[in-house]
């Protein structure tokens, strides 16, 4: 009886939270879904079954062979900036979560320098994109200092508004998001084993290879999950670093959905969602994510 | 510090120097490059020190009318901070018995943090969309649309802030101690003389932290906004228009502004943790002191 109550109790607690994901996550989730199989034209959407908005999207994919088809050639290329963006997050993550966890020895300090790396994941992404235009830009600081050294005679015009600077800005924002589960893997590390390891003879690259990255996995995978999914759905990074003028994932959905072509974005957006859901669960597998919180 | 320091701890000292000086350089940057003087273009060097690209700002010469968006945002930002605070702690309060439908929260929640922004935003705007075109064909009379700031927009930002909430109350409640919440028990304290005497200002530091996580990230919020906010823009969404257009430094001034308003924001939370930390320890374990 008192359990029950309780029970009682704690849906009412969460009915509130739940209700709002119901109303702006899951019902319009469920709409993309219903209205990517509905039909089209130039201004509205028709509520009648049609799988244009998939042939739409797929349009030349078969007929265009050998050659790539544009959404074949988007996805490749979103994928590259994913996994470029994915192995840079990871390294710097790593390091930063290393030292942070094991070399700042005293609490304060690792509160502080904590914060230090939060505290622009606090502050807008997209002053933060702009922020590259000074330093990157064709009369920028880089530019400057290297044709300054006598490095360069033309100033190098892929610094800005390319991939260099898409991926660049993306690791500028997101690398917090593998920095925060990395470290929090890490602080949980008994340190004995650490120094059991050292006290049997390994070296520190050994111990760091056989004990730290180990038992920082789940850590890793958690950062790994939220910078792929980012950087697959992303279109405001790739639009403003790349200038409008890059591809992506997100950017399709975007620009089906400037041109008013509901269904065909909805489409877009099962094709992306399926893609990540993919990416996700192999990740998944290899760490049940409740755990570790 | 008896021990001495070893040599990979000097290169990942620099490492991390370097890390910090790539997260906070560029930004400083475009603080500096905001009080450019009135010949100044958007790059080094300066060319002379004004406060004109603020005041262009702020008469809203030249660019869309910021005044509106500024204050837009803010409100739209306090709206979702209280509602993250109170949502999350409630439904945090939940977790700490079982409930019908806690795994099925958990994942959702889980699931809205990492979906892919534009996807929600997509959805969102399907959904407002297709109940306008429901009421008008239902011949409600003079029926515009429910878009707007504080219906698809409000929703957009919680799906994002409210993960965020649940998560911080998960960290708070796996480091407490239950045994105080059964003294409060056995002392004869009904559940909500619990929460608000012993369980509430034990987790006020991380609850304001909440809060924090609940403004930021709504003051800033922009892929999630993009589609789902209806005829008015937000601040980031004015900022992201103008990248493509501005060519002087006014973008700078505003974006200083912007920043300056997340430091405040920021850095009174952290103050008013601090403090209510310091006090804690001052009170020691006698957290319900409140209650007489």
């Amino acid at each position: 009886m008192m359990q029950k109550r309780k029970s009682f109790v704690g849906v009412l607690q969460a009915a509130p939270m739940m209700l709002v994901f119901a109303l702006f996550f899951l019902l319009p989730l469920a709409f993309v879904t219903i209205v990517s199989a509905w039909d089209y034209n130039e201004y509205e959407m028709i509520p009648a079954f049609s799988l244009r908005g998939y042939s739409d999207t797929f349009e030349g994919c078969i007929s265009g062979l050998p050659d790539l088809c544009t959404i074949l050639k988007t996805y490749l290329k979103t994928l590259k900036l994913c996994l470029l963006t994915w192995s840079l997050t990871l390294v710097i993550g790593f390091t930063v979560a290393y030292f942070l966890a094991f070399h700042v020895r005293s609490k304060t300090w690792q509160i502080v320098l904590t914060l230090l790396c939060t505290i622009p994941f606090w502050t807008s992404n997209v002053i933060r994109m702009i922020a590259w235009i000074p330093l990157l830009g064709r009369n920028g600081l880089v530019n400057k200092g290297l044709a300054g050294a006598g490095l360069i005679q033309q100033p190098l015009e892929w610094l800005l508004f390319s991939e260099f600077s898409v991926v660049l800005a993306l690791v500028h924002l997101f690398t917090f998001f593998m920095v925060v589960p990395i470290f929090n893997s890490m602080i949980r590390i008994d340190k004995r084993l650490i120094e059991a390891a050292y006290d049997a003879g390994a070296t520190g690259w050994q111990t760091l290879v056989n004990i730290v990255i180990p038992l920082s996995k789940p850590g890793i995978v958690i950062g790994s999950i939220f910078v792929i999914t980012i950087v697959m759905g992303d279109f405001v990074t790739v639009g403003v670093m790349g200038g409008q003028q890059i591809a992506s994932a997100g950017k399709i959905i975007e620009s089906r959905l400037n041109a008013l072509q509901f269904p065909a974005a909805a489409a877009n957006a099962v094709i992306l969602l399926g893609i990540t859901i993919l990416i996700i669960s192999s990740l998944t597998r290899i760490v049940d994510i409740r755990k570790e919180l | 510090m008896g021990e001495k320091r070893s040599r990979s701890f000097y290169f990942l000292a620099a490492f991390f120097v370097a890390y910090v000086l790539f997260l906070y350089g560029p930004m400083f940057a475009i603080y500096i490059l905001s009080f450019q003087g009135p010949d100044g273009g958007l790059t080094f060097p300066m060319n002379g020190t004004s406060l004109v690209w603020f005041g262009k700002v702020f008469s809203g010469g030249g660019i869309v009318d910021i005044g509106a968006a500024f204050k837009r945002s803010l409100r739209l930002g306090l709206v979702v901070m209280i509602l993250t605070v109170v949502l999350s702690v409630s439904a945090g309060m939940a977790f700490r018995k079982s409930f019908r439908g806690a795994t099925v929260l958990f994942y959702t929640a889980i699931a809205s943090l990492i979906m892919p922004s534009i996807i929600t935003s997509l959805g969102i705007a399907l959904e407002f969309r297709l109940f306008d075109d429901f009421m008008i064909k239902h011949g409600v009379e003079g029926w515009t649309t429910a878009m707007g700031l504080f219906t698809s927009g409000l929703g957009a930002h919680l799906t994002w802030t409210l993960p965020f909430g649940l998560l911080i109350m998960f960290a708070i409640f796996n480091r407490f101690d239950g045994r105080l919440e059964e003294a409060a028990r056995d002392l004869g304290a009904t559940p909500w003389q619990t929460f608000r005497h012993v369980v509430l200002p034990i987790i006020l530091p991380s609850v304001v932290g909440i809060g924090l996580f609940g403004f930021t990230l709504s003051w800033d919020e922009l892929a999630r906004s993009s589609q789902a906010i209806g005829s008015v823009n937000t601040l980031p969404l004015e900022l992201q228009g103008l990248t493509t257009t501005v060519t002087k430094p006014d973008i700078y001034a505003l974006g200083t502004l912007t920043s300056a308003v997340s430091f405040l924001v920021i850095f009174s939370a952290l103050i008013v943790i601090l403090v209510l930390q310091a006090r804690q320890r001052r009170h020691g374990s006698d957290a319900g002191k409140g209650m007489v």
